[in-house]
């Protein structure tokens, strides 16, 4: 499968925005209610769910393709319920692919993921996917009746079901971490017959690298806690790993990275506003000054010729990728702060950032997963 | 051969620092007088601080750390030099240990030393250093050196040996252990990968 082929199969309208579509950027939300280290102000639960599907909207708004949000279950975060979330985004948005980001495949029943993310996608119309995390909360795992100690374990048997049950129509299965079943079928079937792309997200473990490759689905790099050569590592591991199980080769594998930015104008306004929400960032604040985070890991804060740079530079870190994501509302920062940054995003950093990453990109390289193109896969090999 | 010494002293110059090259010393003289060639290096966990503070927080090692925790898990033997605080090994200590990979130090010679101001904490290496480096499955070996104030102002009694001869028994243990230990490879960047590989070796996926 290659992007020329795929394109001739789209019709002029495909043609005529294929260089657009080799990529997908969007943003992805873990959905903390943190307080505002300016004003000490903690957003209510309601206030910051009714935030997020702002800031979906938005991104759908300013020509962004994907929202992805997390899944907790535990304060101060608020997406514990991903579905109903999407669900709502889903009607009120046009093009918007609709994520997770993670999506947990170990304290799930994988029988509920099936169904709900099998409903979600028709009502959808299939602008949906899902990225699977292990999660590394340790009392969620027995709050859902499952041991942290399983962890891979319940990813690895959890996912294999996950996917028998969208790929078969009616399922025998026994397993050990639930109850067998006997003739069940997973409703409703997948639309078109087509299970969501799946995409398996992992910041340090191979076994999930290993897993993505294995099956031949995405492997997402959270990429912004670590320094890139991680992530180089990971996603080497990863693409080898997806040619070694006779997928592709390794260029085809399907990747996807994360980023954080902060961005104004001027890069001295952005570092200025960005510092305090840094400082007291709940995942690495108090700890190293944002000059050095800022130079050790992909977080980039300053203007957005800065972000494009240094965005573009993650090609030459994981080579040619499928999916960039942004993790713009964290750390207390105001919905009004974010919905400013989604507009520089979609106004002056995706635009020059779509034409680039074209750029050299080789033309059997696949373009980011979608339904359609799925679905066309799938009826070409039918056919 | 490359010995690694972690001194976790705080001050300058410090009592740690001159137990650790003192071990050092006696480790290299002895695997000298067998043939082999040893290089030193010590590591100054004072000058990390900071950056073990920071991987805390943040769950990676900055450049400079990160390069003091490959030369620690690279080594072909280790020596490892605390004062006692509060009566154990300080928390900077701890805290680089607990920054290693559980499993790389599996095997690895150690030599374990601490200092303190008095002879009453000596048993700290055999109740808090001993213990944490045998949860790393390191090999460490029989002898422990103590140095109290007083030890760098006196010789033996009737009941010890004296620090230089603590210090030599000790150094040969450790280069007993060294000289047996096949050579450490060296894990070029592009090995690690070729090592998350192996992990994966035992899992199969259905």
């Amino acid at each position: 499968m290659t992007a020329t082929w795929k394109s001739l199969d789209f019709g002029n309208q495909y043609l005529f925005t294929s260089k657009e579509a080799y990529m997908q950027f969007g943003v992805f939300s873990v959905g903390d209610a943190t307080p505002d280290p300016t004003n000490g102000r903690t957003p209510s639960e309601r206030e910051r769910i009714k935030a997020m599907i702002a800031i979906a909207l938005k991104a759908e708004e300013v020509g962004l393709d994907v929202f992805a949000t997390g899944e907790h279950h535990n304060p101060p975060f608020v997406p514990s319920s991903p579905t109903t979330m999407l669900g709502y985004i889903a009607a009120r948005t046009e093009k918007l692919i609709l994520s997770t980001a993670t999506t947990l495949i170990t304290t799930n029943d994988p029988v509920k993921i099936a169904e709900d993310y099998g409903m979600l996608q028709h009502v959808a119309d299939g602008r949906v996917d899902l990225m699977m995390g292990r999660g590394n909360t340790g009392p969620v795992y027995p709050w859902f009746g499952q041991d942290i100690r399983q962890g891979v374990n319940l990813a690895r048997e959890n996912y294999a079901l996950l996917r028998r049950l969208w790929r078969e129509d009616v399922v025998d299965w026994e397993g050990k971490f639930r109850t067998p079943l006997q003739g069940f079928t997973s409703t409703p079937r997948p639309l078109d017959g087509v299970p969501p792309f799946v995409w398996h997200g992992s910041i340090r473990s191979p076994e999930i690298a290993e897993q993505a490759a294995f099956y031949g689905d995405g492997f997402f790099h959270n990429n912004i806690f670590w320094p890139a050569d991680h992530t180089r590592r990971m996603v080497q591991l990863y693409r080898r790993r997806y040619a070694f199980h006779g997928h592709g080769r390794a260029e085809d594998a399907i990747v996807g990275l994360g980023g954080q930015v902060f961005m104004r104008k001027n890069s001295q306004d952005a570092v200025r506003e960005f510092r305090p929400y840094f400082d007291n960032a709940p995942v690495y604040g108090h700890g190293p000054s944002l000059e050095e985070f800022t130079e050790q890991t992909p977080l980039t804060v300053g203007s957005p010729q800065q972000v494009i740079e240094r965005t573009l530079s993650f090609r030459e870190t994981v080579g040619d990728y499928q999916r960039q994501l942004f993790l713009m509302d964290h750390a207390g920062l105001s919905l009004k702060t974010v919905l400013e940054q989604l507009d520089i995003l979609g106004e002056e950093v995706v635009p020059v950032l779509r034409k680039e990453f074209a750029v050299g990109r080789p033309a059997d390289v696949p373009d980011a997963p979608t339904h359609e193109s799925l679905r066309a896969a799938r009826e070409g090999a039918v056919a | 051969m490359k010995l690694v010494a972690v001194s976790a002293g705080l001050s300058t110059p410090s009592s740690t620092r001159l137990l650790a090259d003192r071990l050092a010393e006696s480790v290299r003289d002895d695997l000298g007088t067998q043939g082999h060639e040893v290089e030193v290096e010590v590591i100054e966990l004072r000058e990390l601080a900071l950056a073990v503070a920071n991987n805390l927080v943040t769950g990676f090692p900055a450049s400079q750390l990160a390069s003091a925790i490959d030369t620690v898990t690279g080594a072909d033997g280790l020596i490892a030099v605390t004062p006692v605080f509060t009566a154990s090994y300080s928390g900077l200590f701890k805290s680089f240990f607990d920054l290693i990979d559980p499993a790389a130090l599996t095997g690895k010679p150690v030599l374990v030393a601490a200092t303190g101001g008095t002879a009453r904490h000596s048993l700290v290496l055999e109740h808090a250093l001993r213990p944490l480096f045998a949860y790393l499955r390191a090999a460490v070996v029989p002898t422990a050196v103590y140095a109290a104030s007083e030890d760098w102002g006196a010789g033996g009694d009737e009941y010890t040996d004296g620090l230089p001869a603590r210090i030599r028994r000790a150094g040969a243990e450790l280069a007993v252990l060294m000289a047996a230990r096949p050579p450490a490879e060296a894990e070029a960047p592009e090995d690690e990968v070729t090592a998350l590989e192996r992990q994966l070796s035992d899992l199969r996926f259905d």
